[in-house]
């Protein structure tokens, strides 16, 4: 089980168990670890976790692995596929000394990149755990992950949105409505990702038939998702479906994973099936990762860890298969697991830092149910703060609200705010086409234009409306 | 500050609507309830809508701790149960899950889980040698205003089609269940002995959907089972899927767990494969457009 860790602290001695002990409990507060049972008890001894957790050489996480390398294959999966010569950089400090060295000026996007594929999950997760929301944003802004299909993900000063026009009935003219209403907002470069109302091949073939109809009759650079389980996209392909992007839930225990229904095999026979199609035109990364603090707890299969933690192991996941996106879905699982915007803030922040210093194309879902003691005013916080943070995307939704998932996302007019505010940009390729389109006057600075745009102009004549009504 | 206010009173409706950029799309809306061609300030909600969106949240906050009405639904089985003679005709059975209230239900999901002690001891004379093909079990989940709405209405959709396709079909005595979440149905459907278990449980309260009922179909319910193992069907309300369509899918997916003796991702759900044939609408107004046609694949 490894060491136990002791701390003098006056007359009192602290003891954690062993790392995962440690690591839990030098963790800031949030509901999920209290239901795991695995939280600090007090404000001190989360204090004196972190002072000790600060201690921890970053070897350490080498050799003493949270989740047995027998039982379960991510964990083999760090271990096996962890880049020495990468790690040698910093291989000799500790986790305190990382967060400085992280910080330092000396440290640049360049030498993140080069570091990146040295470390861990676990040694991420650690040091965020000693990092103040301003550290998370500093450093996760200095990484730099480019990634490509249609269009150029990532780039410097660019914040991307995933135009989500889920409808609770799969109805086509539903969706087709929100995706109209988000194109004309200037939403959709990270990709068009449907959540069908119900796992079915039938549908999920039907609803990428559609996506891939607008995409080319608009010549959109851009990239469509269905987000239904890995298998039902596999068959899709099998079946000639227009695949772009492979979705998929992950999550960061062998367990959690097989309770979602795969493995990493399955997900390297999806890639592979995908890359088999050669759809995209800019570049290849062909998969779309979700996760969340909170599912492998949910699941039953957290072997004792804080939610945090298992949520950078499911980024190990990630980083194998080369994903054109990864979305941190933050305020969706509940208040079990974060209970208020305060702690979703700061799982987002942490969700997006590790996910970008192990070299992952980050977004963040920033969201809540109406059961989580959250609001608007959270999400324009946690919103402003990843722009700042170099988000490499969020979501985009009419007016926020998710009429079949029944949470609430940020909106088509919250991505505007966030880049006209910090001065960000869509992916070039899809800045270029909104100005084509007189979708906007100057995209560079989130002007609309005031006229309808004329290429769009087809879909309200009074006749194509009211043929396809009901 | 005089001047100001006068300002305001003289600026005539047409100016004060002109700071509003309105979308012609919002025509659209006849197609979807989503908040499509709300309009803009600058690039920003108008005031209007932003209200909207608060007393709509409001609303979705209150049917989280809105409390299941279980007098009512007995009344309602009750008069479900007479119209179908053949099965069951036992009381509904009220039952309780180890969250004692809503605060706790809401931050112990393993509470809401299992079953407490009372509920394992008053199953105990319903448990049967011979299993029931099917188990029916209700909860509140996050929305009791969902049951109070469309569960009893569910099961006159489903029962009817469950009694014509299933041979000598059994079903248990029907469960009610206060701050239930899915798993419950496990220790239900163990302690009864039923070869499956059909959950209808109040979804978590969206913006627009306060009412939305989900089904989850678990073969051979034992504690323990993860979610994988479970088929779910969402969404089920009047202004969503309706009972019906529900009651099919249903159908399909028993029949199938039947056929294959297990539920969750071994089972496909096909179900609609037949109602999309039937469909008139296969293409979007948003491929029909007249203006710009180059680039059609040729469908």
């Amino acid at each position: 089980m490894g060491q136990s860790y002791r701390y003098q602290l006056g007359s009192k001695t602290y003891q954690f168990a062993n790392l995962a002990d440690l690591m839990a409990k030098a963790s800031p507060a949030r509901s999920g670890d209290r239901l795991a049972g695995v939280i600090a008890e007090t404000a001190e001894q989360r204090a004196v976790a972190q002072l000790l957790l600060a201690e921890v050489p970053l070897k350490t996480f080498l050799n003493e692995t949270l989740v047995p390398y027998e039982e379960d294959e991510i964990t083999r999966l760090i271990i096996d596929e962890h880049d020495v010569q990468a790690f040698s950089t910093i291989s000799h400090l500790t986790v305190g000394d990382f967060r400085n060295w992280l910080l330092t000026d000396a440290t640049d996007t360049e030498k993140l990149n080069q570091v990146s594929p040295g470390v861990t999950p676990e040694m991420a997760a650690a040091v965020s755990k000693i990092m103040r929301n301003q550290d998370l944003i500093l450093v996760a802004q200095k990484c730099r992950v480019v990634t490509s299909f249609r269009n150029t993900i990532g780039l410097p000063k660019r914040l991307s949105t995933r135009l989500q026009p889920n409808h609770p009935t799969d109805d086509v003219n539903g969706i087709a409505a929100s995706m109209l209403d988000g194109l004309l907002y200037g939403s959709g470069d990270a990709v068009i990702g449907i959540n069908p109302a119900t796992d079915n091949v039938t549908q999920a073939t039907r609803l990428m038939c559609l996506m891939d109809e607008v995409i080319s009759l608009y010549e959109i650079p851009t990239q469509s998702c269905v987000l239904t389980h890995v298998t039902n996209t596999l068959e899709c392909i099998e079946n000639g479906a227009p695949v772009d992007l492979v979705f998929q839930s992950i999550g960061g225990t062998e367990k959690t994973n097989s309770s979602f229904g795969f493995n990493l095999a399955i997900l390297a026979e999806a890639q592979q099936a995908a890359l088999s199609l050669n759809r995209g035109t800019v570049g290849q990364n062909v998969m779309y990762f979700e996760t969340g603090q909170g599912s492998s707890l949910s699941a039953n299969a957290h072997h004792g860890l804080d939610q945090q933690t298992c949520e950078a192991r499911a980024y190990a996941v990630a980083r194998k298969f080369k994903p054109l996106l990864v979305n941190t879905v933050v305020g969706f699982i509940g208040p079990e697991y974060l209970f208020d915007g305060k702690e979703i803030i700061r799982a987002g922040l942490e969700d997006h830092f590790c996910g970008k210093l192990l070299g992952l194309p980050m977004g963040c879902d920033v969201c809540y149910t109406n059961h989580a003691e959250a609001d608007q005013n959270d999400m324009d916080n946690l919103l402003t703060l990843l722009g700042t943070a170099g988000c490499s995307f969020v979501m985009g939704i009419p007016g926020s609200d998710d009429i079949m998932l029944n949470y609430q996302t940020t909106s088509f007019h919250d991505a505007l705010y966030a880049r006209r505010v910090l001065g960000l940009g869509a992916a070039p390729e899809f800045e270029a086409w909104l100005e084509k389109m007189q979708i906007m006057s100057n995209a560079g600075m989130a002007c609309l234009s005031n006229h309808f745009p004329p290429a769009f102009a087809g879909t309200l004549s009074h006749s194509a409306v009211k043929h396809y009504h009901g | 500050m005089v001047e100001v206010t006068n300002m305001l009173i003289v600026d005539d409706e047409q100016a004060a609507d002109s700071l509003i950029t309105h979308n012609p799309w919002r025509q659209l809306r006849q197609f979807t309830a989503a908040r499509i061609g709300i309009g803009r300030a600058g690039v920003s909600t108008p005031t209007r809508e932003t209200l909207e969106f608060q007393l709509a949240h409001a609303q979705a906050r209150d049917a989280v701790h809105t409390e299941l009405d279980i007098e009512t639904l007995q009344q309602q089985l009750n008069q479900l149960q007479q119209e179908f003679p053949q099965i069951n005709s036992q009381q509904s059975l009220v039952l309780h899950s180890k969250a004692i209230d809503r605060v706790t239900y809401l931050q112990r999901p393993d509470y809401g889980r299992q079953l407490d002690e009372a509920g394992f001891a008053s199953l105990k004379p319903h448990y049967t040698n011979t299993p029931y093909d099917l188990a029916l079990v209700i909860a509140d989940g996050l929305s009791a205003k969902a049951i109070h709405q469309n569960a009893v209405k569910f099961i006159a959709s489903l029962l009817p089609l469950l009694l014509k396709e299933i041979p000598d079909f059994s079903l248990a005595p029907i469960s009610l269940v206060n701050q239930g979440r899915v798993a419950i149905g496990d220790d239900i459907g163990e302690a009864l002995n039923t070869r499956a278990v059909l959950m209808l449980i109040g979804e978590r309260p969206g913006l627009s959907s306060p009412d939305s009922l989900g089904l989850y179909l678990t073969w051979s319910p034992k504690r323990g089972l993860t979610d994988d193992k479970r088929n779910c069907i969402s969404n089920v309300r009047l202004a969503g899927l309706s009972y019906a369509a529900a009651a099919h899918k249903c159908l399909y997916l028993l029949s199938e767990a039947r056929r294959l003796q297990c539920s969750g991702v071994a089972i496909k759900d096909r179900s609609t494969e037949k109602i999309i044939d039937s469909s008139a609408v296969q293409t979007s107004f948003l491929l029909d457009n007249n203006v710009d046609r180059k680039g059609v694949n040729g469908k």
